[in-house]
């Protein structure tokens, strides 16, 4: 279902109100929002979808657009698959009903049925009445939801709760006095298991809490935004420090402070301010200290399209800095891979003593959907290794990680972003340049242990999405094995460094087929790089895939269409 | 090399000011170690790129913890180190092109949050790592390597600026008074807030400005260093202005606002009104 409109109009609060509904009563869930950037109005949508079982993407036809206005009934009208309906508000604008084929169509005025109960706000619940009864969800579902969200507490309470249910049953009996009818939606399924309803941005930043984070410093920007926003609200008491910084320069080179200093430091950030963090994090790379760089990727270079997703900055992640840099990479592909990852990321950080970056993407940032309640307790929590000794300690001396001696206590050194020896003073002498680099990417077989995923892997020809195209392309590739194709997967968030037992399976095989969200097919030039024969499948239109699509180009490429 | 480290190859020119900045500041770190009582580990000196950066390294005795990263951050790595961990006394050591150039947009916000932090800054009015190029400092129509027809800009007064940003502790100074200097170090280490000891520190290869500092009475040459009187008011912000738009170099502490809380202590304010919440509920606010 989508919702869409002018910003402002509840396009949002519909979808993710019918959203948090159905998964109150058991259904599994996920949201996709595009918005404009800026501030009031523009045109605007969000996608709802609901199912029974695990919901891999945001889906690619509608069953239902609600049309908020006439731009968005325009725009929006042709992903309408066929047999499906169209709601539109029609205190706004009329359409010709005959549009062709057999798309439905049902003009309520929203607000007018909404004013009429009082309440002029709750003109969502006019949309959300008429959608349940559409697929048949009892409308008990969302009157208990309706009650759960207005009580607050408040003197006018039940009358908000009466308003929004009188609402409800506006927009049930306009569709009740059409024929329409969706295909039903089955009784939901709940888990046996507790579950959590979180977007991406949301994941990460309570993944980095569980993961002991104390500092975090950040800068607005889209899509990151607001990590920092939950962060200044929650990363607060003794011993924790978070701040809105004047700059990314500011953020980076301020939590490299906080990590030289002992403490697990983070910050966010998008495109643009990512590249003024290069500088900053090939001096953590350089000095060793363990610092978290989030990256949700926004489309394009320079300030290209701040709220549409992409998978453009894998390179820049990699190699963000100058000379021989080779930045550990964490990309999740769900909502619930973002919780995971940024524990990993500062595990990470913490274990090898470096820079991290945990890659996202805006798609998972505002991505709402229900799963499953992390076990805290059994998480596993890593802290770096520290100094305890006497004067005299140092620092850099060896081929792999060492202890790091922390302000305040014995074991001074200079932590130096120039060249160094083992003290941290400067040096040019090539044999210590030699020594150091060798010893900055020894470190990095640390990390190169991790797990990853690998199905039907007797195939020559296998498929390995990276990041957020997880979701859509796992559905493609279950579609394409129910077609009886031979087949395999391949999945990791972890893409730098490559875990080395499935790069040494990557490389077994016939052809590896990647789809991204990018122009020149990054993923699979790195793969390429290390010797697997791999292939891009490439789309760069700010959008997520659509399965149809993957399943299309799958077939071609291994020619069999 | 250096005393402690035979292999550490970077030399100061002889005669350079920055040997005076380092004498200075090992004393004050030395009076506030004894003090204090809190070993010398308890301190950090993050430096600058340039030549006065490097004094992080040429230090000598009992040596504090040291940084020493990238051009023109210092100040927001000092910010990371003083947050993260506030029982630390934190020290910015850099040369005015890191600092007033490349660093300059990192002074203001420092000034507005009142970060606990030491900036010594050495100022030679010119680049000379990369061998004499203009700096923010330089006088127009100087002729340097990067100027060989004359600067076509106007220098900047830092003290003037500093004040103006309203960073809470200014003081000016020459490198050769190293008793002195240590005095003022001292004092600003001990202020509750930023403080910014701005000392001319001559390059004795692309500006050697001591015998304008400090005059020469045979040739004639008045010192352009003055020292502030007695009678001024410390605490008065436009007494403060009225030194540092006098020209030439006042000599002691121009300004230092006592009034103000410090960063840390404001966030820690902040901090104690704020309840922390407890992990296992922050987790259960989105369940289902």
């Amino acid at each position: 279902m989508r919702f869409a409109g002018e910003g402002g109009q509840g396009v949002v609060t519909s979808a993710e109100g019918f959203a948090q509904a159905a998964a109150q009563e058991g259904y599994y869930i996920q949201t996709f929002a595009t918005f404009p950037s800026q501030i009031m109005g523009g045109p605007t949508w969000t996608q709802t979808r609901i199912s029974t079982s695990e919901v891999l993407s945001s889906g690619d036809e509608l069953d239902v657009l609600v049309a908020f206005n006439e731009e968005a009934y325009n725009m929006h009208k042709e992903s309408v698959k066929t047999d499906g309906v169209i709601i539109y508000n029609s205190g706004d604008f009329q359409i010709d009903n005959n549009i062709g084929g057999s798309v439905k169509t049902l003009g309520m005025p929203f607000d007018e049925l909404a004013k009429s109960t009082g309440n002029t706000r709750a003109s969502n619940m006019v949309v959300m009445g008429a959608l349940a009864d559409l697929v048949n969800m009892p409308q008990l579902i969302l009157e208990s939801f309706v009650t759960k969200k207005f009580t607050r507490g408040r003197p006018n309470d039940a009358e908000i709760i009466s308003s929004n249910i009188q609402a409800l049953s506006l927009g049930k009996s306009e569709v009740e006095k059409t024929d329409f009818h969706l295909e039903e939606l089955s009784p939901p399924r709940p888990p046996k298991y507790e579950q959590i309803l979180i977007n991406g941005n949301t994941a990460i930043s309570l993944g980095a809490l569980v993961a002991g984070l104390e500092v975090f410093i950040g800068y607005p920007i889209s899509p990151a935004t607001p990590i920092l926003l939950w962060m200044e609200q929650r990363l607060i008491g003794k011993g924790k420090f978070v701040h809105q910084a004047s700059s990314e320069i500011e953020s980076i080179t301020a939590i490299i402070g906080a990590g030289y200093s002992g403490k697990k430091s983070m910050t966010s950030t998008a495109g643009p301010g990512f590249s003024l963090m290069s500088e900053g994090i090939g001096l953590a790379w350089m000095a060793e200290i363990p610092i978290v760089v989030v990256n949700v990727q926004r489309g394009g270079p320079a300030t290209g399209l701040p709220t549409k997703t992409e998978q453009s900055d894998l390179y820049a992640s990699m190699y963000p800095a100058h000379g021989d840099v080779s930045i550990p990479v964490i990309a999740p592909g769900t909502v619930e891979e973002c919780f995971y990852a940024s524990i990993n990321a500062i595990n990470w950080a913490e274990r090898y003593q470096g820079p991290v970056v945990l890659l996202s993407e805006m798609a998972l940032s505002e991505r709402q959907t229900n799963i499953p309640k992390p076990d805290i307790k059994k998480i596993k929590i890593e802290n770096r290794l520290t100094y305890t000794g006497d004067k005299g300690h140092k620092r850099y001396e060896g081929e792999n990680v060492s202890p790091m001696s922390l302000p305040g206590h014995p074991g001074s050194y200079v932590a130096n972003g120039s060249e160094h020896d083992v003290w941290g003073d400067t040096t040019h002498l090539p044999q210590r340049h030699v020594e150091m680099t060798n010893r900055r990417f020894n470190k990095l077989k640390l990390l190169e242990n991790e797990e990853y995923e690998s199905i039907n892997n007797n195939n020559e020809v296998s498929i390995m999405p990276w990041g957020g195209s997880k979701g859509p392309v796992q559905e493609a590739y279950e579609l394409l094995v129910q077609e009886g194709l031979d087949i395999g997967w391949y999945y990791t968030m972890f893409l730098n460094p490559i875990p080395k037992k499935l790069l040494a399976e990557l490389k077994e095989k016939k052809l590896i087929i990647v789809p991204e969200l990018n122009y020149r097919g990054q993923w699979s030039s790195i793969l390429r790089s290390y010797g697997v024969n791999a292939k891009s499948i490439t789309q760069y239109t700010g959008l997520p895939f659509k399965v149809n699509d993957l399943v299309h180009e799958i077939k071609q490429n291994i020619n069999l269409e | 090399m250096s005393v402690n480290n035979p292999e550490y190859d970077f030399k100061w020119c002889p005669g350079c000011g920055d040997f005076g900045v380092r004498r200075a500041l090992e004393r004050s770190l030395e009076d506030r170690r004894i003090a204090t009582e809190l070993p010398m580990e308890n301190n950090v000196v993050v430096a600058g790129i340039g030549c006065s950066g490097n004094l992080v390294h040429l230090l000598e005795g009992d040596r504090p913890y040291g940084f020493h990263g990238v051009h023109g951050r210092t100040l927001p790595v000092a910010m990371g180190i003083k947050m993260g961990r506030p029982e630390l006394n934190v020290l910015v050591v850099a040369g005015d092109g890191d600092f007033l150039s490349i660093g300059m947009e990192h002074i203001a916000p420092q000034a507005a949050r009142n970060l606990n932090v030491t900036a010594v800054i050495m100022d030679n009015a010119v680049y000379g790592l990369t061998k004499g190029q203009s700096s923010p400092t330089s006088e127009f129509d100087m002729i340097t390597s990067s100027t060989p027809y004359g600067k076509k800009e106007e220098k900047i007064n830092p003290l003037k600026l500093y004040l103006e940003y309203g960073v809470s502790f200014v003081a000016s100074m020459i490198s050769s008074k190293i008793k002195d200097l240590s005095q003022i170090i001292n004092t600003a280490m001990n202020h509750k807030g930023f403080s910014i000891v701005h000392v001319q520190s001559p390059c004795t290869t692309y500006n050697d400005t001591y015998q304008l500092l400090k005059g020469n009475a045979k040739l004639g040459i008045a010192p352009i260093a003055w020292e502030i009187p007695e009678t001024h008011n410390n605490s008065d912000i436009n007494a403060a202005h009225d030194i540092a738009s006098k020209g030439g170099v006042p000599l002691g502490i121009l300004y230092e606002n006592k009034t103000r809380s410090s960063f840390d202590e404001n966030i820690k304010e902040l901090s104690s009104k704020v309840k922390p919440r407890n992990l296992d509920k922050i987790i259960g606010s989105f369940s289902i």
